[in-house]
């Protein structure tokens, strides 16, 4: 039989973005639960015993990170990441069309685990149809009394207000997003403090991806010992898979953490199309370090400890298919260009790096380069490493670097054949 | 005088609501989208506009216009259609889409049509790679999605323009 879906639970339950159905199917109980008869700390203590590790990219345990807000200055805000820009990502979107209420459920929870009274929702500009439909849904709440002052009749109050982005990659980052909900540029800020210490406004605030939120009902409804029965010792629970490029069926998919990319790719996904043979994968988006698709790969469990044994991240865990007909020197050109574009031009490095590894890019893949070019391209790549402000600039060099290490004949064909590509 | 202000009392009010009394500039973002639904784009005027409002100089409200990529100091298309060709898609054929859309149109990317009605851009990830190819069509009051695409579904929707524009 198949498990029932945890957090894509639409796909079961028909109009389940509908207050009135989500209600019937014990919506806003945990909640309530949290409110009337939790401490905070507890609300706290639960999550950090589920394991629940950050789904927005870097895995971090979400209990730990709601323990480290700062008890001694306030107000405290809590802020939803629902920027999702990483490209092969497309599952928080997916939430928040089809189960809104389990994300805001969540978001509301943990306000309440940090006695938060505000919270905001960070959506990226080109969601503006969803950030419009979750107002409306934020004001069904309030009417139906699960916001606003005195909740329950304890004397805990929450308010949540959307926040707009306007295009701009960076402003996932959670330091950029928090300059970008100030009305500020979307760049990011040096760390420490780190924003449990100093956030929003000034104030200690947590900030949590989409997908990260909507575990939190299940868990304060069914306890840790329940959630950590799903996954892996230390990746516990259910992930959505985004999974797109050269695979039959692209689309999102929810399963344990530690499910094998081969049971993802081939099983659920059908495989290549056009009988093509896989040749590499991407776990994390454009983020991420092309890994060679061998039987080791394949048969790998997809959670934080085990990806980098592959010399990768699971980061969103966006699964990129590339089959044997993609040349690599095409592919980091794509990447390239996205980050240089992205990069917010705060840093040196970053905003000087990307722009010559784009040059360098260009001239390879149209045929003009030697072979000194791509050294010179894997040189300008080593040297970003470690240097950059935020994480965006070391995620644009993983491709780069992992692409010429592991797939040197792309780059000598290219090399050899100076004609341009199509 | 100010014009935002004057036409949009109320819904500036409950924008700055949104945000603490002492942090007014954080509704620059929700102001100068509401400036693009009333001028089409960021205007000179919505500038000191927003900077009125908000006590920000222009200066600074002119730089978020720079840069986000959503906001425009210059008019457009009345409709900015807008295909992703970042690598998911690229890998889905994506750019052989825009292409062909463009050869339809008679422009290049970037360029808007001799009627004003379409300004066709390429666009990075839009969290759609599933359903590529795919586009966004950005106007003054808004964005719509429009997914698994073929040369032929897009022309279909941008006829329904030219015909109603
Ligand atoms: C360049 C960059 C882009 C990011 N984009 C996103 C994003 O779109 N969504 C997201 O949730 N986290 C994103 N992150 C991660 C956030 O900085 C942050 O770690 C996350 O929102 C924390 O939530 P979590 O602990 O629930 O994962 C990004 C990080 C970087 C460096
Ligand atoms: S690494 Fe890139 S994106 Fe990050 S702060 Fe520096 S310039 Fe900006
Ligand atoms: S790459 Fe086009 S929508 Fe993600």
């Amino acid at each position: 039989m198949k498990r029932p879906y945890l957090l894509l639970r639409h796909r079961d339950i028909p109009d389940l973005n509908d207050l009135t159905v989500y209600r019937q199917h014990g919506g806003f109980e945990a909640f309530r639960k949290a409110v009337t008869t939790m401490q905070p700390q507890e609300v706290v203590e639960i999550v950090k015993a589920s394991g629940l590790r950050g789904r927005g990219g870097a895995g971090f345990p979400t209990g730990l990170k709601w323990s480290f807000i700062d008890q001694k200055n306030w107000p405290h805000y809590v802020v939803a990441n629902a920027d999702e820009s990483e490209p092969g990502t497309f599952k928080d979107r997916e939430i928040m069309e089809g189960n809104p209420f389990q994300f805001l459920e969540g978001l509301m929870i943990a306000a309440y685990a940090v006695q938060a009274n505000v919270a905001y929702v960070y959506v990226r500009g080109e969601f503006w149809h969803l950030a419009h439909q979750l107002d409306r849904r934020i004001q069904q709440l309030h009417n139906a009394g699960f916001l606003g002052d005195r909740l329950f009749g304890t004397d805990y109050s929450l308010r949540i207000y959307t926040h707009l982005g306007a295009g701009a990659y960076i402003c996932g980052e959670e330091t950029a997003l928090l300059e970008s909900l100030e009305g500020k540029l979307g760049q990011p800020r040096l760390r420490p403090p780190f924003p449990p210490a100093v956030g929003l406004f000034g104030k200690p605030t947590i900030v949590n991806n989409v997908e990260t939120l909507a575990n939190v009902p299940l868990i304060i409804e069914h306890g840790a010992e329940w959630y950590r029965s799903f996954g892996t010792e230390k990746s516990p629970g259910v992930k959505i898979f985004c999974l797109s490029g050269r695979v039959n069926r692209p689309g999102n998919y929810e399963l344990p953490l530690g499910t094998t990319f081969r049971e993802l790719i081939f099983e659920h996904g059908k495989g290549i199309p056009d009988g093509k043979q896989i040749k590499a994968i991407m776990a994390a988006g454009a983020s991420s370090a092309l890994i060679v698709a061998d039987d080791r790969a394949l048969d790998t469990p997809m959670d934080y400890e085990s990806v980098p044994a592959l010399g990768a991240q699971l980061g969103s865990a966006s699964v990129i298919v590339i089959d044997e007909t993609v040349s690599m020197d095409w592919l980091i050109r794509k990447t390239v260009h996205f980050f240089q574009h992205e990069s917010c031009g705060k840093c040196t490095p970053c905003r000087e790096g990307t722009y010559w590894m784009k040059h360098l890019v260009d001239r390879i893949h149209h045929g003009e380069a030697s072979q000194n070019d791509v050294e010179l391209l894997y040189d300008v790549a080593s040297q970003m490493r470690g240097k950059c402000l935020c994480a965006l600039g070391e995620f644009s060099i993983e491709a780069v670097l992992s692409a010429i290490e592991r797939f040197p004949q792309d780059f000598a064909a290219r090399v050899a054949q100076q004609e341009p590509a199509l | 005088m100010n014009h935002l202000l004057e036409k949009y009392a109320t819904e500036i009010e409950t924008t700055l609501a949104k945000y603490p009394p002492d942090q007014k500039r954080a509704a620059a973002m929700p102001l100068l989208y509401l400036a693009q639904r009333e001028y089409g784009y960021v205007t000179k005027q919505a500038l000191r506009e927003i900077s009125e409002i908000l006590d920000v100089p222009p200066t600074e409200i002119g730089q978020l216009v720079g840069f986000y990529t959503l906001y425009y100091d210059e008019p457009g298309g009345k409709y900015r259609l807008q295909v992703c060709t970042d690598l998911p898609c690229a890998l889905r054929g994506a750019e052989e889409f825009l292409e062909q859309l463009c050869e339809n149109l008679g422009i290049q990317v970037g360029e808007t049509t001799p009627d004003g009605l379409i300004t066709v851009e390429k666009v990075m990830c839009l969290a759609g790679c599933d359903r590529a190819p795919l586009f966004q069509v950005q106007t003054a009051e808004g964005i719509t999605y429009h997914e698994n695409q073929s040369v032929e579904s897009a022309m279909k929707l941008i006829r329904t323009w030219q015909s109603n524009p």
